[in-house]
């Protein structure tokens, strides 16, 4: 997508969320906001899953981490859970050091399956951590409410903060992209020799991406508790939740700007909507249409949802231009030519 | 004056030994080729030199620094670049974004980065490649593309691995053209050729390989004629 594209249709998609609130009653808005942090966690994966090609499927340990560092500050100390979000996303910065050290000497399908490991120990501990409230989870106080508290009795609140989040989240993406950071992660996905070989220190970049991905992701798994005010470690810590941030990114398309905000709508649409057509919790059946999805992708459309419109744009756009594709081949003889006199 | 120098450097993998004592001087803006039949050890060589493998026993001096057992991206740093076999291009990049990363080794500024980069892709006739995926341009033209990336790091020496392999002549005459050009900029150039006509015109020094051990050094008249390396290569 060309720069100027993106940016028409950034600005579009904007509008539409700021209108978002003004048309849709409480059970959509709470979807809505569903869809908002779906994005912003999947956005977050994609710095080191994406751009970098670090595929892991433990980033669940870093939304608990974030969820359980600013909701046990403010349960057992009081502290302020602005101050607590931040806390949690450096615990998790800190804790990504960890995970990039035993992890990042395995490559690929290693890496993804180590990084499983590592997120299903952060689980365990939790689970056993009677401290820490435990299987039986901790609940958030609503004695203190309004926006110095992140506490809100309705959802229109939540719905700020999580897009205020998803664009925060874009944006430091955005950044990446362009800077030399995001030349450096995408080289390392390519070709890690060659990354190595022109002077980049794909170690420390690797685990650049990571800790960036950690804190931003933390900062999410902080915003599900407060909005949920309630968390456990199958709700914040599950593998299940590792595999959905990844799936955000590959149904949207890995490695692009907005891929993970296009799979977060469709994801997480499937998700709600299977669950008011069968009830519950859909007895599976989105469980089910998950994993057709995988499959689908994986055979049809290993470049996602963003990815396949491109190539049907390009193909349109080729059989368009048939006429003056025919004029290429002389131009090509030409320069050629040039080059060897 | 001696640029890198080879001193009595052993590589073994368990049992097997690869190089055996190879000592050898690549002078500052000379072109020296390194050849030998297959399996003589070049390319492990070329790869402890570049930073990919640690000698076992050794030294490895550049401007007098031993870097011997740094890894690739510390050598990079210190002036030795780098071609592979395969190309190995960044392929979800363009022409001018693969060479804009290695010229971020000196600067971060992407848009400086990028008027780097275009004058090494000029450099290496590819300007026209800029805006095109890596991925749909030719061995030959991605084997350039190498090139001109890895001189984007502005190394003191370019260890070029086969460069020539597999093309055709015009290729070779265009990847030939492209060393002389390096040459002529000051930077010396260490190559791993199996194609000898490629190879044996422009290289100042010749060093052959055998078995793991150097067996001639010296012009190529003086490599060509040299009985040892008619031995190696056509046998007793």
């Amino acid at each position: 997508m060309s720069t100027m594209k993106q940016i028409i249709f950034a600005v579009a998609a904007l509008a539409f969320a700021l209108a978002v609130p003004a048309f849709t009653d409480a059970s959509h808005l709470n979807m809505a906001i569903l869809i908002l942090m779906a994005a912003q966690v999947g956005v977050a994966w994609n710095i080191v899953g994406g751009y970098a090609g670090q595929v892991s499927l433990g980033h669940a340990a870093f939304y608990g981490l974030g969820a359980y560092a600013s909701t046990l500050l403010l349960v057992k100390f009081g502290v302020n859970p602005w101050i607590g979000v931040l806390a949690g996303g450096l615990l998790a910065a800190l804790l990504s050091l960890g995970f990039g050290w035993s992890c990042f000497r395995l490559k690929g399908h290693y890496f993804a399956m180590a990084t499983i490991a590592v997120a299903e120990l952060v689980q365990i501990f939790f689970t056993e951590w009677d401290y820490g409230g435990a299987a039986v989870g901790l609940y958030v106080p609503m004695d203190r409410q309004g926006w110095l508290w992140l506490n809100f009795a309705t959802k229109l609140p939540y719905y700020w903060l999580a897009l205020g989040l998803l664009l925060i989240t874009l944006g430091v993406n955005w950044w990446i992209e362009r800077s030399y950071l995001g030349y450096y992660f995408r080289a390392i996905k390519d070709e890690p020799d060659a990354a190595r070989s022109i002077g980049v220190n794909i170690a420390r970049y690797k685990q650049v991406a990571l800790s960036v991905s950690a804190f931003l992701t933390a900062v999410g798994g902080s915003l599900y508790a407060q909005k949920e005010l309630y968390i456990d470690p199958n709700s914040v810590l599950s593998t299940a939740l590792s595999i959905k941030m990844a799936l955000v990114s590959i149904l949207g398309g890995v490695g692009t700007l907005f891929g993970p905000v296009v799979g977060a709508v469709v994801l997480t649409s499937i998700e709600e909507l299977t669950r008011i057509a069968f009830g519950g919790t859909g007895r599976g059946t989105d469980v089910i249409i998950y994993a057709s999805l995988i499959i689908v992708i994986a055979v049809f459309y290993p470049t996602g949802l963003l990815g396949w419109l491109r190539s049907f744009r390009e193909r349109r756009l080729a059989r368009g231009h048939a006429s003056r594709q025919m004029a290429l081949p002389a131009a090509a003889v030409q320069n050629a030519g040039k080059e060897t006199v | 004056m001696k640029l890198l120098e080879v001193k009595q450097v052993s590589k073994r993998f368990g049992g097997l030994v690869a190089n055996q004592d190879v000592s050898f001087g690549v002078d500052t803006g000379q072109v020296v080729g390194l050849i030998g039949p297959n399996g003589a050890g070049k390319t492990t060589m070329f790869n402890c030199v570049a930073g990919y493998f640690a000698p076992t026993s050794g030294s490895i001096l550049l401007g007098g620094r031993d870097i011997a057992g740094l890894p690739p991206e510390a050598c990079a740093r210190a002036g030795v670049a780098r071609t592979f076999q395969i190309a190995r291009t960044f392929t979800s990049m363009t022409a001018c974004e693969n060479v804009m990363t290695a010229a971020m080794l000196l600067q971060h500024n992407v848009a400086k980065a990028r008027k780097t980069a275009m004058d090494w892709l000029v450099f290496a006739g590819l300007e026209r490649f800029a805006d095109r995926p890596a991925a749909s341009m030719t061995i030959s033209e991605q084997r350039r593309l190498a090139v001109a990336r890895a001189l984007a790091t502005q190394p003191r020496i370019l260890l070029m691995d086969e460069v020539m392999a597999g093309l055709n002549p015009s290729e070779v005459r265009e990847a030939v053209d492209v060393v002389l050009k390096i040459r002529d900029k000051g930077i010396a150039c260490l190559i791993v050729e199996h194609v000898l006509e490629g190879i044996m015109p422009i290289a100042d020094k010749i060093v052959v390989l055998d078995r793991g051990v150097k067996i001639a050094e010296g012009t190529p008249q003086q490599v060509s004629n040299d009985a040892a390396v008619i031995t190696a290569y056509l046998g007793d």
